[in-house]
C-alpha cells in the first residue's frame, strides 16, 4: 500500500495536451475572426470560414476543454478517493482514443465532412469512436469511486460524474443517424423534432460539459489553491441537484420564434430563468470560499484566474437567463450579442478556470511546487483578461446595433436598413474582436513557454497513495 | 392512463424529490457527513517533497 503511487501519467498527458489544443483551437478562432474582417483570407475551400468555424468550436470545447476535464477529473477522483485510478490500461486508452477523435475532427471538418449538427458535426464513424472512449472514461471514473478508501464521495466528483453520465446520454440521443456512406449520414429525426433534440443536446452540452464538469474542477482546485474548505458544503449539494433537475429543460430558448410550439418555448424560457438561482449558488459558494483570505488574491495569480473565472461564470449565467426572455431574445437572437455571451462563458469561465487548474497541476506532475515563473502567470492573467473584455464589449455593441438595425422600420413599414448595411456597420467591432482574440491567444503562448520551462530537465513524478486521514493507526 | 399523465407524474415526482433533497441537506442529520466530506481535498498534502525543504503554498518564492 505504501509503495503504490497515483496514476499521474494520464493526468500529465491530458494536462500538456490541454495547453497544446488550447493554442490550436484559439488560433483557429483568431483566423475565423480575421476572415470576417478580411474576407480575402478565405484562401481555399478547406480553409473557408464555414469549414474552419466548426473546427474552432470542436477544438476549444472538446479538445481544449475535454482534455482539461479528463486531466482534472482523473487527478481529483484519485486524490479525494485515496486510491489509484481504476483500470490503468483503459485510462491510457481514453487518452489515445480522445486524441484520435481530435485528429479525425481536424482532418474531416476542413475536408467538409459534417452531419450539420452544431457542436456535434462529426460524422458517424467518429461518433462511434467517441462513444467507445466515453464509456471507457465512465468505467475508469466510476470504477475509481467504487474502489475508494474514503466514506464520502467529494462534491467535485458528483459534478464530474454528472458530466460524464449526461454527456453520454446527450451524445447517444443526438447522434442517432442513418449512415449512407462512410462519410455521410442523416439525422434519425426530422423537422422541428430534429431541431428540438439538437438544442436539447446543445444547451445541455453547455450545462453539463461546460458547466457541471468545470464546476467539479472549481470545487476541487479553488479550495486547494485557497487552502480552505468550500464555503458551504450544504449549498454545493443543493445547487448540484438544482442544476441537474433544471438544466435539461432550458434547450428550447435556442428556438424562440421558430416552428417549435409556443408553450415549449415558454417552458424553456421559464426554466432558463430558474437556472439563475443554482448558477449563482455555485458562483457565490466558490467566491466565498476565499472569505477571510482575500489577501491571497493580491499575490497569487492562480487564484486570480480561478476567482475571475467565477466572476465571469456569474456574469454569463445572469446574461443567459436575461437573453432567454422572449422579448430580449427578439433583439439578441442571431446577432453578435449571442457570440459575445458564449465567449464570456467560454473564455471567461471555462478557459480561465482550466488555465488556473493547469497552473496548479503541471508543476505537481513533475515533482515541483510551482511553475517556472509566477510573473509570467500574472502577465498571462492580465493579457487574457484584457482580451476577454475587448472581445465581449465589442460583441455587445455590435450585437445590439445589429438587432436594432434589423428591426428598424420606416413610417411606411419598409425596412430602414438593408442587411448588408448592418454588416458594414459591424466591421470596426469585428476588428476589435480580432484584437481581443489575439491577446487571449498570446496569453496561451506565454503559458506554453512557462510550461516548457517548468518541465525541462524534470523527471515525471508519481505521488504515493496515502491512506485517508481517519484510517491512520 | 395517457402518456401525458405519466409525464406530469414524473415532473411532479422530480420536484418533490428535489424538495426532499433540500430538506435533508438543511437538516442537522446531514451536517456531520458534510463537514467530513468538505475536508476530503485536505486529507493529504499534494506538494511533492521539495529539494529545498517543504514550501507552503503561501511561501511562493516568486510571488
Amino acid at each position: 500500500m505504501q509503495s503504490q503511487t497515483y496514476n499521474y501519467k494520464v493526468v500529465r498527458q491530458f494536462a500538456i495536451m490541454t495547453v497544446v489544443w488550447g493554442i490550436v483551437g484559439m488560433l483557429v478562432g483568431v483566423i475565423v475572426a480575421a476572415q470576417l474582417v478580411w474576407p480575402e483570407l478565405n484562401v481555399a475551400e478547406w480553409l473557408h470560414f464555414g469549414r474552419l468555424r466548426p473546427l474552432h468550436t470542436n477544438a476549444v470545447i472538446f479538445a481544449f476543454g475535454g482534455c482539461a476535464l479528463f486531466a482534472t477529473s482523473y487527478y481529483c477522483v484519485q486524490r479525494t478517493c485515496h486510491t489509484r485510478l481504476f483500470a490503468p490500461g483503459l485510462a491510457a486508452f481514453t487518452f489515445w482514443g480522445w486524441q484520435l477523435v481530435i485528429l479525425l475532427a481536424a482532418i474531416s471538418l476542413p475536408l467538409g465532412f459534417t452531419s450539420g449538427k452544431e457542436y456535434a458535426e462529426l460524422e458517424w464513424p467518429i461518433d462511434i469512436l467517441i462513444t467507445v472512449v466515453w464509456v471507457s472514461y465512465a468505467v475508469v471514473f466510476f470504477g475509481t469511486i467504487a474502489t475508494r478508501k474514503t466514506t464520502h464521495i467529494y462534491v467535485a466528483n458528483w459534478f464530474y460524474g454528472a458530466f460524464i453520465l449526461t454527456v453520454a446520454l446527450l451524445h447517444l440521443v443526438n447522434s442517432a443517424e442513418v449512415p449512407v456512406t462512410l462519410t455521410k449520414s442523416y439525422s434519425a429525426y426530422a423537422g422541428v423534432q430534429d431541431a428540438m433534440i439538437q438544442w436539447w443536446y446543445g444547451h445541455n452540452a453547455v450545462g453539463f460539459f461546460l458547466t457541471a464538469g468545470f464546476l467539479g474542477m472549481m470545487y476541487y482546485f479553488v479550495p486547494k489553491q485557497a487552502g480552505r474548505p468550500v464555503y458551504s458544503y450544504r449549498l454545493s449539494v443543493v445547487h448540484f441537484w438544482a442544476l441537474i433537475f433544471t438544466y435539461m429543460w432550458a434547450g428550447p430558448h435556442h428556438l424562440h420564434f421558430t416552428a417549435l410550439p409556443d408553450w415549449t418555448q415558454s417552458v424553456g424560457m421559464v426554466f432558463s430563468l430558474i437556472l439563475l438561482a443554482p448558477s449563482w449558488g455555485g458562483m457565490i459558494n466558490g467566491i466565498m470560499t476565499l472569505s477571510g483570505a482575500w489577501h491571497k488574491l493580491r499575490t497569487d495569480p492562480i487564484l486570480k484566474f480561478l476567482i475571475t473565472s467565477l466572476s465571469f461564470y456569474g456574469m454569463s449565467t445572469f446574461e443567459g437567463p436575461m437573453m432567454s426572455i422572449k422579448t430580449v431574445n427578439a433583439l439578441s437572437h442571431y446577432t453578435d450579442w449571442t457570440v459575445g455571451h458564449v465567449h464570456s462563458g467560454a473564455l471567461g469561465w471555462v478557459a480561465m478556470v482550466s488555465i488556473g487548474a493547469m497552473y496548479y497541476l503541471i508543476p505537481r506532475m513533475y515533482g515541483k511546487t510551482e511553475m517556472y515563473s509566477t510573473k509570467l502567470i500574472t502577465a498571462h492573467f492580465w493579457i487574457a483578461t484584457i482580451g476577454i473584455v475587448l472581445y465581449i464589449a465589442s460583441m455587445w455593441i455590435s450585437g445590439v446595433m445589429q438587432g436594432l438595425m434589423w428591426r428598424a422600420t420606416n413610417p411606411d413599414g419598409t425596412l430602414t436598413y438593408s442587411f448588408v448595411e448592418a454588416v458594414k456597420a459591424s466591421y470596426p467591432f469585428w476588428a476589435i474582436r480580432v484584437l481581443g482574440g489575439v491577446l487571449f491567444l498570446t496569453g496561451m503562448l506565454i503559458m506554453f513557454y512557462n510550461m516548457v520551462k517548468t518541465i525541462a530537465g524534470q523527471k515525471a513524478y508519481e505521488a504515493p497513495v496515502l491512506a485517508p486521514a481517519g484510517a491512520h493507526a | 392512463m395517457d402518456i401525458n399523465d405519466a409525464r406530469t407524474v414524473v415532473t411532479v415526482l422530480g420536484f418533490v424529490c428535489f424538495i426532499c433533497i433540500s430538506l435533508w441537506a438543511y437538516s442537522g442529520r446531514a451536517r456531520k457527513g458534510f463537514d467530513e466530506a468538505a475536508l476530503l481535498p485536505f486529507g493529504e498534502d499534494d506538494l511533492p517533497p521539495s529539494d529545498s525543504g517543504r514550501q507552503t503554498k503561501e511561501g511562493n518564492k516568486n510571488g
